[in-house]
């Protein structure tokens, strides 16, 4: 402990060097891992839409099978939220959670039930089509929040656009244990067939807390100690199959049909 | 010096250990435990922080200036943090999202700033290397061995190979829901703490 190091100066300049040196290591793994970190997120999110479409099993698990199953069946369209119109853009561009935060490109819903505090304008829609080239499935990205934090998702519906196929969550912060078995292979198992709409066109798909009754075509099982994750899953499905969300592009979409 | 130096690196393990001793690092024992495969990689991540974190502090440790030392120690292991956190994400993304948080809060683990503080800014580079990699293996044992019990009796698997086939499975084992909360540590931690005691009773801390 020489008495010189601790002088005003010498403190400084220390602090700054190290810094320095820091911020570059930093630096040089971000900038280096960027590439590798950004496939494996297209790669995840891929994943995650041929799993809402029941296509994961169609292939044998490695990337470069989903990545050829992804391009073979799906295409990913943008559609105006409002008018429910297809429109022209890059569906890769587009990011829901940069548009969220650009106040051009994203409103105050009316009514906020699923928390997101702004809508993005636009949204992409994946068309999932078979062999013969029918559009089999749509998976519709979903964002809610949950407890801690926003819950992003995929729906798989049928080509009727009512009834449902899975509910995959791709990211939340929910607790481990509770809000988390959103990815509980079981709690998934217990959403195809459920039906969205009613007869009169109302959102009725929700969790229903102490168990959906047998018949049930609506309910699903909340999650048992989760109830605020629970309710978040429900309130994002209210809002998304809404008159805000993708209501005027699912009655465009079964009006006439797309090809 | 070559048996020093087997000390200083095996001696974390069970006669100092980071969790069960010096009860440093419960937080993140609770959180990442529930299965094998997390804690493991909870366990390299933080092996690969302690050691690098108490080699570099330890190589520049004269010239800290001790006013900003818990400063300059933190901006040190902060950038190792994120350096792990960013090859995670790119190697392993599955396991990156579902650690998400806990590998960014290895930061505020006591058990590297403990030795940091404790170890790497009295001794020299290569004893404070083993001493990181020793406590970084300690911390380790005990993640393993809780993620062993809560893995095993909270899912009836182990790294997700099934072990005890689940009654909802078509098997016979009820799962303990109780060991797949994180809480359930607590109880796991003290058995453990309670059985080394036992066995080293110069552990137990007189009244």
């Amino acid at each position: 402990m020489s008495a010189n190091k601790e002088t005003f100066g010498k403190t400084v300049g220390f602090v700054l060097a190290v810094c320095v040196v820091c911020a570059l290591l930093v630096s040089f793994a971000a900038v280096q891992l960027k590439p590798l970190q950004t496939a494996n997120k297209l790669l995840d999110k891929q994943t995650k839409i041929l799993e809402a479409a029941n296509l994961l099993s169609a292939t044998d698990g490695s990337a470069k099978s989903i990545v050829a199953t992804f391009e073979k069946y799906v295409e990913a369209k943008m559609v105006d939220l409002d008018s429910g119109e297809f429109i022209e853009g890059n569906p890769d561009l587009f990011d829901e959670r940069r548009n969220s935060r650009d106040l051009a490109k994203s409103d105050k819903p009316q009514n906020d039930i699923a928390g997101i505090n702004r809508r993005s304008h636009d949204a992409v829609v994946y068309l999932v089509r078979n062999d013969n080239n029918q559009v089999e499935t749509v998976v519709l990205p979903i964002v809610g929040s949950g407890l801690w934090d926003l819950m992003h998702g995929y729906v798989g519906l049928e080509a009727d656009l009512n009834t449902v196929k899975n509910v995959i969550y791709s990211d939340h912060k929910e607790t481990p244990g509770l809000g988390a078995e959103v990815l509980n292979p079981k709690w998934i198992a217990l959403w195809p067939g459920k039906k969205i709409y009613d007869q009169a066109g109302e959102v009725k798909a929700r969790l229903v807390k102490g168990g959906a009754k047998a018949g049930d075509i609506h309910g699903v099982d909340a999650l048992s100690g989760a109830t605020l994750t629970s309710n978040g899953v429900t309130n994002t499905l209210q809002f998304w199959f809404g008159e805000e969300g993708y209501k005027p592009f699912i009655a465009k979409f079964r009006a006439q049909g797309v090809k | 010096m070559a048996s020093e130096a087997n000390k200083v690196l095996t001696k974390p393990i069970v006669d100092n250990n980071p969790i069960a001793l010096q009860v440093l690092g419960i937080c993140s024992a609770l959180a990442v435990t529930s299965s094998m495969a997390n804690a493991l990689v909870m366990t390299l991540a933080v092996v690969f922080v302690t050691a690098f974190s108490n080699l570099f502090i330890s190589i520049i440790r004269n010239q800290i200036p001790s006013s900003v030392r818990i400063i300059v120690q933190m901006a040190i292991i902060a950038s190792l943090v994120i350096v792990v956190d960013q090859v995670l994400k790119a190697f392993s993304y599955a396991l990156s999202k579902e650690l998400a948080v806990f590998v960014g809060l290895i930061i505020t683990n006591c058990i590297v700033m403990g030795r940091a503080e404790a170890f790497a800014m009295k001794e020299k580079p290569g004893v404070s290397f083993l001493d990181g990699i020793g406590n970084g293996l300690g911390y380790g044992f005990i993640l393993m061995t809780v993620a062993f019990f809560r893995e095993l009796l909270g899912f009836g698997t182990l790294f997700g190979v099934e072990i005890l086939p689940l009654i909802q499975n078509g098997g016979w084992y009820q799962a303990n829901g109780l060991l797949v909360l994180p809480f359930s540590s607590f109880f796991v931690i003290g058995l453990i703490i309670w059985a080394i005691r036992q066995w080293k009773p110069e552990q137990v801390e007189k009244d």
